[in-house]
């Protein structure tokens, strides 16, 4: 094993480390050093000011507190939602059958179902952005939802979901939860896969009904599967965008009530032309998720249980 | 890895003699909430995207006036508007263009350094591995300037060449993270043998490994398909000069845009249904090694 070891080593990794550092390190660290000076992004001068920029973001009421809350809602929403959704799903269709001659399974359709559910994954964010944004349109639009209201002769917003103040961020979370849970639910069913039957079979025989076996069972089992979760749902809500982008009136609108913290740095740096305020809002979403990762996987930790 | 779908569940069996006892009664009055709230969630997917489709064969006046009826001929000129004014044809093959070298170049180096980093013992080992892996954590709009500066200095800005290498490099991280976990999960019996017979490392790399590497293979080739196909935002900044060359996500963008005034909905809809149809094929004929493949890497 030992000749021409290191010739091998170096020439398998020059080329995918090489790329990987110019194109996704260095302009990383770009980003931090950019955003301690008070570049345009256009001109080729700039002064370093240190960490104004970082100072003055948090005295920015137009967009970038508004952008702030609204991140830290669907940060505590999008995870919550979905990983209780997804839990309910996936323990309904592998457990919540309940014993048939002794054996625990899910209950009927549970192919079809999981089929169904995980399909809007695989949709470009595009796909999910005009079918939503059509389905809450406004009735003279036709939207979905606002017809179907209407049909029942139930009030509906005049503009539509998405044009309404009160309804956007909401709607905007929903499609979230809607386009994720499919894959939590595939992924706590793998994860549920690997628990062993006969603990459940155990818990009917002591008499356990289906919320107790959740709880007592299956939930401490899995309890890894969900921290994991929790952390990929909310670097996910972090780096909410795109979405946005797509589907609300002035990327962000009406009057910043679905502003997010990457449309505010998209704003910052390609509509007004101000790369350093932009890229230090960018630094600190930075450590938010690094935050979050680390909170999560130091408060979460519970006892390993081996099965 | 293993996704687990259980068909059992729906070889329907006869139910044991029920007795009245009062688990029983519980058990069935969950079992019709469940079940509704089941089929609530299935109808919640089904219906929005059945309707776009419906929608899709709709003329402007119709789709604004009668939202929830049919059509009353159904327009498949449409279709024609969208495949022909609204490029999504050519926005199609564009999107091949690319990805033919962005997914076969993002297995290859993925691969490549995912073997090394996983069999080989060399100092900064470690590092290099949560440099890449660490690489899932960063925001991307944080790196978008610097990287449009970055391509524009070396001529490589609005061109396909450039989007293929940044498409790479973005899909390293993960690749790289689930491809190592895979790779150490191999037997080393096999490669020892073979290094035994007088295989050179590189050898031992194409021709054994890596068809021993095949399940992780296609898991996260799927993986990337899926994930290079959706790609919005890095086309968006890196590819934007000129409409014509846009990939399938941002040409139905700029199709929603213009919509607004040419007033043609029916042809966005359908152009959006377009965009669907071979993802939604790839996913009825793969679903489960999309399943497998989507979700495997946060299992291991």
């Amino acid at each position: 094993m030992r000749h021409g070891k290191y010739p091998f080593i170096l020439s398998f990794l020059a080329l995918p480390v090489g790329l990987y550092a110019w194109l996704v390190i260095l302009p990383f660290a770009q980003a931090f050093q950019i955003s301690l000076t008070d570049w345009s992004g256009s001109s080729n001068q700039f002064n370093y000011i240190g960490l104004d920029n970082y100072v003055n973001l948090f005295k920015d009421e137009n967009l970038v507190m508004p952008a702030i809350r609204h991140t830290a809602i669907i940060v505590v929403a999008l995870p919550v939602i979905t990983i209780a959704l997804g839990l309910f799903f996936a323990f309904m269709l592998n457990i919540g059958g309940r014993s048939r001659q002794g054996r625990i399974e899910g209950v009927r359709g549970a192919r079809f179902h999981k089929i169904v559910y995980f399909f809007p994954q695989v949709l470009s964010v595009a796909i999910v952005g005009i079918l939503w944004q059509q389905v809450y349109a406004p009735q003279n639009f036709g939207g979905l939802i606002t017809g179907t209201l209407d049909l029942f002769g139930l009030p509906a917003p005049v503009n539509g979901f998405l044009a309404d103040k009160r309804f956007v961020l909401v709607s905007v979370i929903a499609v979230l939860v809607w386009s994720s849970v499919g894959f939590y639910l595939v992924f706590f069913s793998s994860a549920m896969a690997s628990i062993p039957r006969d603990l459940y079979e155990a818990g009917i025989i002591d008499g356990a009904g289906r919320i107790q076996t959740f709880f007592k069972i299956t939930l401490p089992l899995l309890w890894d599967s969900v921290q994991t979760a929790w952390i990929y749902l909310s670097i996910v809500a972090l780096d909410v965008f795109v979405l946005v982008y797509m589907m609300t009136p002035d990327r962000g609108g009406p009057d910043s009530a679905s502003e997010v913290v990457g449309g505010v740095i998209w704003k910052y740096a390609f509509n007004n032309g101000e790369q350093a305020f932009a890229s230090a809002l960018g630094v600190v979403l930075f450590f938010a998720a690094l935050t979050l990762a680390v909170v999560s996987l130091r408060f979460g930790r519970r006892e390993q249980i081996e099965y | 890895m293993a996704t687990q779908t259980p068909a059992k569940a729906e070889t329907a069996q006869p139910d044991p003699p029920r007795t009245p006892d009062a688990p029983r009664v519980e058990g069935r009055v969950m079992n019709v909430f469940s079940q509704a709230f089941l089929w609530l969630w299935a109808v919640m997917v089904i219906v929005p995207v059945a309707w776009i489709v419906l929608t899709s064969f709709k003329s402007a006046r119709e789709i604004a006036v009668d939202p929830l009826g049919l059509p009353e001929t159904p327009r498949w000129e449409n279709y024609v508007n969208a495949w022909t004014n609204g490029h999504i044809g050519g926005y199609f093959l564009n999107t091949l263009q690319v990805m033919v070298f962005s997914v076969f170049g993002t297995m290859l180096l993925g691969a490549m350094a995912a073997y090394v980093l996983a069999r080989y013992e060399f100092r900064g080992n470690r590092l290099l591995y949560f440099m890449f892996a660490g690489g899932m954590m960063f925001p991307v709009f944080l790196a978008l300037f610097p990287l449009f500066k970055t391509l524009q200095n070396v001529g490589l800005l609005n061109t396909y060449p450039g989007l293929v290498i940044v498409y790479i490099a973005y899909s390293l991280p993960f690749t790289v993270f689930f491809l190592t976990a895979f790779f150490r999960t191999l037997p080393t019996g096999v490669a020892e043998a073979a290094l035994i017979d007088g295989a050179g490392h590189y050898r031992l790399f194409f021709q054994v490994m890596l068809p021993m590497a095949k399940p992780g293979l296609i898991a996260i080739t799927i993986f990337n398909i899926i994930g290079q196909w959706n790609q919005f935002l890095l086309p968006l900044v890196l590819l934007s000069r000129n409409p014509e060359d846009a990939v399938i996500s941002q040409g139905l963008a700029n199709l929603a845009l213009r919509q607004g005034y040419e007033g043609d909905p029916g042809a966005l809809f359908a152009g959006t249904v377009l965009a669907m149809v071979p993802i939604f094929l790839a996913y009825v004929i793969f679903q489960r090694q999309i399943q497998a493949g989507l979700t495997a890497g946060a299992i291991k």
